[in-house]
């Protein structure tokens, strides 16, 4: 297939709902909450002005619009839903009911600070803080990211061998709102790459009932959850193929994570989102005074590519690993925990550095990388130890 | 895709268990005997039931058949002697009697 | 970031200043750059200062920061310069362009020692006198074309008038003015370079 791109310049939230108003998708209950408000209210804008037929409900709370998503999806209809920080809070209770009744919704999160002290500005708590709901989570970098992901994101989740929800994160304003070039594909092409949705089973299908998520008893429920986890295992292998499938299409090709200069880095930042562009920025001004810097970018979070993370990091000698939120636990952020129990399981011991930057929308500059990567240096040739879970960019009484 | 719910039980290994546990067959129900988790009984006296039809629709177990406008006798294999058609019967055509099985000598020839 | 040119708007929540980053942005993606237009949001609500910022190079950008050193910085709202250090870590080697109709001697006190050019218009003027309101972002916009030399000036104004044309299809009798209050601006930037 030959590439045909059409050059563009739009938001983040713009590019999302792009995507959107190309898939068309059934059914997109809704509740707006700041920095994601603009999807749909632009989904709206588009259904008004007949250039899709999606069923717009708007719901009373983020709790609703997840509720009416579950039984839309159960229904037959490809259902999908956006929201921000406390809206996906809200959300908490039916996000594991999506993903343990098997349904593949998918919800475009722009990530927003969880309160407090209230903000709206990005982190990543919101999504990390439903890391563990069962839905398969995919971060962008850009507007660009967030839109290719969008599209991939209906072949992951309505995969047979998956059958999980998918949530495609990007950062609040950030990106969310900030005008940058993409590269949009044709609305053909989109609309045949996403397909039409045919459930096998479905609510409304006469003839052919089917109960959804019945009350299960000890002697099931342990089981549904291994097979649950089994299908977010099979995600692995899917994502891949519609990444490559996305390859041909576009002549993008994304993986669990992008290696930026790692192949001979021997000092990586491990990060996630918009701050991956500055570090990279950052590492090509290092490689210019001949450090040795390179940046894993990891896209997919859920499931977690802890082998290939590892595989990746093996020949360097030190990796910052960047939490955008304070996981509260007394160790460091989710990031921390799980790429370090990853390495530690794979016999990959090379020094690891914690760091949480960009809480509530703190900037994040390629100062700060230089800053992390020089205290990488010193803690390698010098033997200087960095404190765990170090702040960056946060005053301190010793600072000033 | 369709279950066969009869093939599906607390020795099946997880492999085997439908998606989500959904069940991708209908009226399932029927094919448990839950009559049996009764401790009470209700029997139905043909004498006194003028076969008003208020005890049928109340039923929480769908228990008391209708046919050709009349009820039949109680479908016992799911009956969970609630006794809630006992409290609605203006005839007192419904008796509680005690245990998992009703009176041999009381049951009505369907 | 050596050949990407950073600009940083002041303004004031519901000038526009955010508007005018992205009008740029949109006219600099016409000409086929790659461009970054966003705000930085501070207290929402109208009057409280507010950034936007812009970044425009050949290259793809990709850098998600602030901008703290700026080539260009322009503020929307002159009582800003009294309340918010505008010229922080603004090039010498660059300019300030500032909403005023006094002229530069006259506000570069207020500029914290800036030694760089400092280049003012009278947007307020500008567009009172040929849309008969005060729309500042206009001829705001032309200015930063003119001074930070992003396009060429032909090519910035056949642009705006594509632009225009689509977004007062429904009021063409605007259009008139806003190209005119463009071409004022432009012209008066142009001069004091």
């Amino acid at each position: 297939m030959s590439v045909t791109s059409i050059r563009e310049r739009m938001s983040g939230n713009e590019a999302v709902a792009e995507a959107i108003r190309q898939v068309n998708p059934d059914v997109m209950p809704a509740f707006p909450i700041t920095p994601s408000t603009e999807i749909p209210q632009m989904v709206s804008s588009f259904i008004a002005g007949g250039k899709i037929d999606t069923e717009f409900i708007p719901v009373e709370s983020e709790h609703s619009a997840m509720s009416a998503a579950i039984g839309s999806e159960a229904a037959g209809a490809r259902t999908m839903t956006a929201t921000s920080s406390a809206g996906l809070a809200l959300m908490w209770e039916e996000l594991l009911l999506a993903a343990s009744n098997r349904l593949p919704i998918v919800l475009t999160l722009v990530n927003r600070t969880l309160s407090g002290p209230i903000n709206i500005n990005c982190d990543h708590s919101d999504g990390m803080g439903a890391r563990d709901t069962g839905w398969i989570q995919i971060y962008a970098e850009n507007n660009q990211e967030a839109y290719d992901n969008y599209i991939q994101a209906f072949p992951i989740a309505e995969d047979k061998r998956v059958h999980l929800p998918v949530m495609i994160c990007q950062d609040g304003f950030i990106t969310s709102h900030a005008v940058e070039n993409i590269l949009l594909l044709p609305d053909e092409q989109v609309k045949e790459f996403v397909g039409t949705y045919e459930p096998e089973e479905y609510l409304l299908q006469p003839g052919k009932p089917i109960a959804v998520g019945p009350y299960s008893i000890s002697a099931y429920a342990m089981e549904a959850k291994k097979a649950q986890a089994v299908a977010m295992e099979n995600a692995r292998e899917v994502i891949k193929e519609v990444a490559d499938r996305f390859a041909q299409m576009s002549g993008r090709q994304y993986g669990f994570f992008e290696s930026y200069r790692l192949e001979d880095a021997e000092y990586v930042m491990l990060i996630m989102g918009s701050a991956a562009g500055t570090a990279k920025q950052a590492v090509d001004e290092l490689r210019e005074s001949g450090v040795k810097a390179g940046v894993l970018k990891l896209r997919v979070f859920r499931p977690f590519p802890e082998k290939e993370i590892a595989e990746a990091l093996k020949n360097a000698k030190a990796v910052a690993i960047m939490d955008r939120v304070e996981s509260y636990n007394g160790n460091c952020g989710p990031l921390g925990s799980e790429v370090t129990a990853g390495l530690f399981r794979n016999k990959v011991f090379i020094d690891t550095v914690c760091y949480t930057y960009g809480l509530a929308g703190r900037d994040f500059t390629t100062d700060n990388v230089k800053e992390i990567f020089g205290e990488l240096q010193g803690l390698v040739c010098e033997g200087k130890q960095v404190p765990h879970n170090r702040y960056i960019g946060l005053r301190t009484r010793e600072e000033q | 895709m369709r279950t066969d719910v009869k093939k599906i039980n607390e020795q099946t290994p997880y492999e085997d268990l439908t998606e989500g546990l959904i069940m991708f067959a209908g009226a399932t129900a029927k094919k448990f005997n839950t009559g049996e988790w009764r401790t009470n009984t209700p029997v139905f006296d043909q004498e006194k039931c003028r076969q008003c039809l208020l005890c049928a629709p109340v039923c929480p177990d769908g228990c008391i058949p209708v046919k050709d406008d009349k009820r039949l006798d109680f479908d016992y294999d799911h009956c969970k002697g609630c006794g809630i058609c006992y409290k609605n019967c203006p005839f007192g055509a419904i008796e509680m009697v005690e245990g998992v099985e009703p009176p041999a000598d009381r049951r009505t020839e369907a | 970031m050596n050949n990407t040119l950073e600009i940083r708007w002041h303004g004031r929540g519901g000038q526009g200043a955010k508007t005018a980053a992205l009008l740029l942005a949109d006219v600099a993606f016409m000409t086929g750059k790659n461009v970054q237009g966003f705000p930085e949001y501070g207290p929402e609500r109208m009057g409280a200062p507010i950034t936007a910022f812009n970044r425009i190079s050949q290259d793809p950008i990709r850098v998600h920061s602030n901008i703290y050193e700026p080539d260009f910085v322009a503020v929307v709202d002159e009582t800003l310069l009294a309340s918010v250090n505008v010229t922080d870590g603004l090039s010498e080697q660059g300019a300030i362009i500032i909403n005023t109709p006094k002229s530069a001697e006259e506000v570069r006190g207020q500029l914290r020692g800036y030694q760089g050019k400092v280049i003012t218009i009278d947007a307020r003027g500008i567009s009172e006198h040929t849309l008969g309101k005060n729309f500042p972002n206009t001829p705001m916009l032309a200015a930063v074309v003119a001074v930070t030399g992003v396009m060429k000036k032909d090519d910035f104004f056949k642009q705006m008038k594509d632009s225009f044309a689509h977004k007062f299809a429904k009021k063409p009798q605007v259009i008139d003015g806003n190209m005119k209050a463009l071409e004022m601006a432009y012209m008066v930037a142009e001069k004091a370079i």
